[in-house]
C-alpha cells in the first residue's frame, strides 16, 4: 500500500459539524469561530490595560488633581497593565487570533489538525482570563509587583496583593500555558503536516512563518514561566525557599532561608525574553503580507525574510540577561548577553532594509491597513535604535529602570505590534466580514494613533535621560529632576487620553461596518494568498467547499508583466498566466537566479 | 507500512522540508507528540537547573541521599536501593512498551493488549513505590516540603516537587495507556491504523528518559 500523506485523506480530517446555535458559536470546533473568540477575548482584556494605563497617566500628569488612583492600585495598574497587555492580550491576539484565523487558510487546510484540541484552547484561555480578573476583586486586589513579578517584594506584606492576587496571578498564568500549549501544537503540527498540493514551505506567506516561528519560541519559553509559577506558589503557598532568601520583614526574620531571587529573574527573563518575539514575530509577517498587497510588489528577499525569522527567534533563546544588567553579574556575562543582543540587529535590520525596499516604486495603495504598516516601519526603527542604547551594559546602566527603557518597549514592543494588529485587523476584516469598514474612520483613527504615539514616547525619552524613575506614583521634589520634567508628563497624559479616546474610533467603524460597510466582495485587496481564494467569503465551515485547492507559485506574484491583473492568485497554474521570467521569482523553482 | 515505504525511498532532510503537504511522513498525531515532548523537555530542564541552582545557593549542607533512601532488609541498610527497583521497573516497562508497538504494527490486537495492559501495570507499581518512599520521608523521617531533619530546606522542596511532578506524569501515562489499550482490545484502531500505540509509547519512554535524568541529578548527584 502506498504512503498517501494524511493532507489527501479527506476522510482523515474529522470535521465536527455544528448543529445547533451553540456548537457553533460557542463550542466551536471550527478555526474561524475559535479565532474571533480568542480576538474578542483578548481585545476586551486590551481594553482593560488601556484603562489602567490611562489611569496611572492622569495621575502622572496631574498628581494633585485627580483622586483616582492611590499608590497601591497604581502598582497594581502598573502589574496588571504590563501583564494582560504582553501576555493575555498580544500574545493570545496574534497567535489564538490571528493564528487560528490565517493558519488554516493559508495553509489551503481545512482546519487546524486537531479542532477539539484547539476549541479546548480558547476556553482554557478564557479561564485564565477569569481567574486573572477576579483577583481585581478579592482582599488586597491584584498583585502590584510589576509584571516581572520579583521576589522577595512580590510575597512581602508591602507590595499590594501579596496574599490573595499573587496566588491568583500565577494560578492564571499556569493555565494560560496550558492554553496557549494546546492551541501551539496545533498551530505547529498544521504548519507542518496540513498544507495543500504544490504548497512547499518556501512557498508559505511570511505570516505563517512568522506565527510558526513565534508559537515555537512560546512552546520552549512558557515552560520556564510555568516552571518558576510553580516554585513561586509553593513558596507562597507552602513555604518552601526557592526563590526566597533569609529576609528580616519589620525586625522580624522570615521562614524562608538559602533561596535565589536570580534564579526568578533568569528563568523568568528566559521566557520574557523570547516572549518579545513571540509577540514580534507575527507582526513581521503580517506587516510583510499587508505592505507587499498595498505596494502591488512581491516582498523584497522572501528567502532571507525566513530566514531572518528564524534567526531571530533562535537567538531570541541566548539574550535573555541583558534584562539583568542591574542585577548583578559577571562582567564577562554581560559582555557575552551584550554581544548576542546586538547580533540580533543585524537579521532585524535585514528585516527592516527589506520592508522599505518592498515599498520601493511599488504602486503603492494609499488603503487604511497601508497607513497603519507604514506607520509601523517608523515606530519599530525608533524603538529597535533605542534598543541598541540599552542592549549596552554601560549604556544600560544609567537608563536602566528610568523612563527611557519604558519608552523603548512600548515603542517596539507595544505600538510597533499593535499598528501591525490594527492594519491587519483592517486588511483582513473583509475576509473575516464579507464587508469593507469605513475608509475615512479608519485613517482617522490611524493618525491619532500614529501622531499621538510619539506624542506620548518621544518626550519620555528625554525624561529617561533626564533619570526620571519609572513605576514612581508621584515624583515629589527631586534636584535632579527640573520642574518643567513635569510639565512634559502632563503633556504626555494629554496626548494619552486623546489616544485612548480615538481608539473608539476603531470600535465603532468595526460594529458599524459589520451591517453597514459596503459588500467587500471576494478579494478586495486583489490579494495573491491564498486566504483571499476561498469559494465563500466569509469562508465557510471547511473552508474550501468540496475539493482542497493546489498551489502553483509562491504568494507574492504583484505586477507581473504579461498577466491579465496586477496579481496572480497562488491557485492559477503556470500555464494559465504568462510568467516573466526576469521578474518572477519563485524561490523553489528558481535558486539558481535568486543567488544571480 | 508507511514507515517502510518511506525509509526505502532516499529522501533526505531536505526534501522533506522543501515538499508540499508534510514536512514529515509521519501521523499528525505523532508529529504533534515529538513536539510536546520538546516543550516537556524544557519544563524538566528548567525544573533540573532550578534544583541545581538552589542547590548551590543554600546556605544549609545538602543532606546525603544515600543515607536518606536506603532501606534495610535485616540486616545493614542498603542505600537507594527503593529508587533502584523503582528504576528497573520503569526501564523494565519501556521494554514491554516497545513489544506493544510492535504487536500493534503487526495487529496483534489482543498481544498489543496485554502488553500495553503489563507496560501500565509497572508503571502503577513505579507509583505505588513512590507512594511508599514519600509516606516513609513525611511520616517516619519528618522530610517536608518547608523543612527537613537532615539540612538544607530546599532538599524536601525540590525532592517533593520534582519527584510529584514526574509521578503526575506516569499517573498521566497510566491512565493514557489504559484507554489506548481498551480501544485496541475493541477494534477502535483497525481502519485508522496502529499508530497510536506508538504515540502513546513515545510519551512513555520520555517519561522513563526523564526518570534516568532525575535519577542522575537528585539521588546520585
Amino acid at each position: 500500500m502506498a504512503y498517501v500523506p494524511l493532507a489527501d485523506q479527506d476522510s482523515e480530517m474529522e470535521m465536527h459539524h455544528p448543529h445547533s446555535w451553540v456548537t457553533k458559536y460557542v463550542w466551536s470546533q471550527d478555526h474561524k469561530v475559535i479565532a474571533i473568540q480568542y480576538g474578542g477575548i483578548a481585545i476586551a482584556v486590551g481594553v482593560v490595560a488601556l484603562i489602567l494605563s490611562l489611569l496611572m497617566r492622569m495621575q502622572l500628569g496631574f498628581p494633585e488633581t485627580f483622586d483616582l488612583i492611590d499608590p497601591s492600585s497604581y502598582y497594581q495598574s502598573v502589574t496588571m497593565h504590563g501583564m494582560i497587555m504582553v501576555v493575555y492580550m498580544l500574545t493570545a491576539l496574534l497567535l489564538g487570533g490571528f493564528g487560528n484565523y490565517l493558519i488554516p487558510l493559508m495553509c489551503g487546510a481545512r482546519d487546524m489538525v486537531f479542532p477539539f484540541l484547539n476549541m479546548l484552547s480558547v476556553w482554557v484561555y478564557a479561564l485564565s482570563v477569569i481567574i486573572l480578573m477576579s483577583s481585581f476583586f478579592v482582599s488586597g486586589g491584584p498583585t502590584g509587583a510589576g509584571w516581572t513579578l520579583y521576589p522577595p517584594q512580590t510575597t512581602m506584606a508591602g507590595t499590594p496583593g501579596h496574599d490573595m492576587g499573587i496566588v491568583l496571578m500565577l494560578l492564571s498564568l499556569a493555565v494560560f500555558i496550558v492554553a496557549f500549549t494546546m492551541g501551539g501544537l496545533n498551530y505547529v503540527t498544521t504548519v507542518l503536516q496540513y498544507r495543500c498540493r504544490g504548497l512547499t514551505m518556501m512557498r508559505l506567506p511570511l505570516t505563517v512563518w512568522g506565527i510558526f516561528i513565534a508559537t515555537i519560541l512560546g512552546l520552549f519559553a512558557f515552560p520556564a514561566l510555568l516552571v518558576s509559577a510553580i516554585m513561586m506558589l509553593f513558596d507562597i503557598l507552602l513555604g518552601t525557599s526557592f526563590f526566597m532568601p533569609a529576609v528580616i520583614e519589620s525586625g522580624t526574620p522570615l521562614d524562608h532561608n538559602g533561596g535565589s531571587p536570580i534564579l526568578f529573574q533568569h528563568l523568568f527573563w528566559f521566557f520574557g525574553h523570547p516572549e518579545v518575539y513571540i509577540v514580534a514575530l507575527p507582526a513581521f509577517g503580517l506587516v510583510s503580507d499587508v505592505l507587499s498587497t498595498h505596494a502591488r510588489k512581491n516582498i523584497f528577499g522572501y528567502r532571507m525574510m525566513v530566514w531572518a525569522i528564524i534567526a531571530i527567534g533562535g537567538l531570541s533563546f541566548v539574550v535573555w540577561a541583558h534584562h539583568m544588567y542591574v542585577s548583578g553579574m559577571h562582567p564577562y556575562f554581560g559582555f557575552f548577553f551584550a554581544t548576542t543582543t546586538l547580533i540580533i540587529a543585524v537579521p532585524t535590520a535585514l528585516k527592516v532594509y527589506n520592508w522599505v525596499l518592498t515599498l520601493w516604486e511599488g504602486d503603492i495603495r494609499l488603503n487604511a491597513p497601508m497607513y497603519f504598516a507604514i506607520g509601523f516601519i517608523f515606530t519599530f526603527i525608533h524603538g529597535g535604535l533605542t534598543g541598541l542604547f540599552l542592549g549596552n551594559v554601560v549604556i544600560d546602566l544609567p537608563l536602566s529602570d528610568t523612563y527611557f527603557v519604558v519608552a523603548h518597549f512600548h515603542m517596539v514592543m507595544g505600538v510597533s505590534p499593535v499598528l501591525v494588529i490594527f492594519a491587519a485587523l483592517y486588511h483582513w476584516y473583509p475576509k473575516v466580514t464579507g464587508r469593507m469598514f469605513h475608509e475615512g474612520m479608519a485613517k482617522a483613527h490611524f493618525w491619532i494613533t500614529f501622531l499621538g504615539t510619539y506624542a506620548i514616547y518621544l518626550p519620555m525619552h528625554y525624561l529617561g535621560f533626564l533619570g526620571v524613575p519609572r513605576r514612581y506614583y508621584a515624583m515629589g521634589s527631586t534636584d535632579f529632576i527640573p520642574e518643567s520634567a513635569q510639565d512634559l508628563n502632563a503633556a504626555i497624559t494629554i496626548a494619552a487620553l486623546i489616544v485612548g479616546a480615538a481608539q473608539i474610533l476603531f470600535f465603532i467603524n468595526i460594529f458599524w461596518s459589520l451591517r453597514n460597510g459596503k459588500p467587500s466582495g471576494p478579494n478586495p485587496w486583489g490579494s495573491a494568498s491564498l486566504e483571499w481564494q476561498t469559494p465563500d467569503t466569509p469562508p465557510k465551515h471547511g473552508n474550501w467547499g468540496d475539493e482542497l485547492p493546489t498551489v502553483y507559485r509562491w504568494a507574492y506574484d504583484y505586477s507581473v508583466p504579461g498577466a491579465h491583473e496586477d496579481f496572480i492568485p497562488q491557485n492559477v497554474p503556470e500555464s494559465e498566466e504568462p510568467t516573466a521570467d526576469e521578474q518572477h521569482f519563485d524561490p523553489d523553482h528558481d535558486a539558481s537566479k535568486a543567488d544571480a | 507500512m508507511s514507515e517502510a515505504a518511506i525509509s526505502g525511498s532516499n529522501s533526505t532532510l531536505v526534501d522533506d522540508w522543501s515538499a508540499d503537504k508534510q514536512a514529515y511522513h509521519v501521523p499528525w498525531g505523532k508529529a504533534m507528540m515529538w513536539i510536546f515532548l520538546v516543550s516537556d523537555t524544557f519544563i524538566f530542564t528548567c525544573f533540573l537547573t532550578g534544583y541545581l541552582h538552589v542547590r548551590l545557593t543554600t546556605t544549609d549542607p545538602w543532606p546525603l541521599q544515600s543515607e536518606i533512601f536506603a532501606l534495610s532488609f535485616g540486616g545493614d541498610p542498603i542505600p537507594l536501593i527503593l529508587i533502584a527497583i523503582m528504576t528497573f521497573i520503569l526501564i523494565t516497562s519501556s521494554g514491554t512498551m516497545a513489544l506493544a508497538v510492535n504487536f500493534g504494527y503487526r495487529r496483534d490486537k489482543k498481544k498489543t493488549f496485554w502488553f500495553m495492559v503489563a507496560t501500565a501495570a509497572f508503571g502503577a507499581s513505579f507509583v505505588g513505590m513512590q507512594a511508599f518512599e514519600w509516606s516513609k520521608l513525611i511520616l517516619e523521617e519528618g522530610v517536608r516540603p518547608w523543612g527537613n531533619p537532615f539540612g538544607a530546606p530546599q532538599f524536601g522542596s525540590v525532592f517533593f516537587m520534582i519527584t510529584g511532578f514526574h509521578g503526575l506524569h506516569v499517573t498521566a501515562g497510566v491512565i493514557y495507556l489504559l484507554t489506548v489499550a481498551f480501544k485496541v482490545k475493541k477494534g477502535h484502531y483497525d481502519k485508522k491504523g496502529y499508530e497510536i500505540v506508538e504515540i502513546a509509547g513515545l510519551y512513555w519512554h520520555f517519561v522513563d528518559l526523564v526518570w534516568v535524568f532525575i535519577f542522575a541529578f537528585f539521588y546520585l548527584l
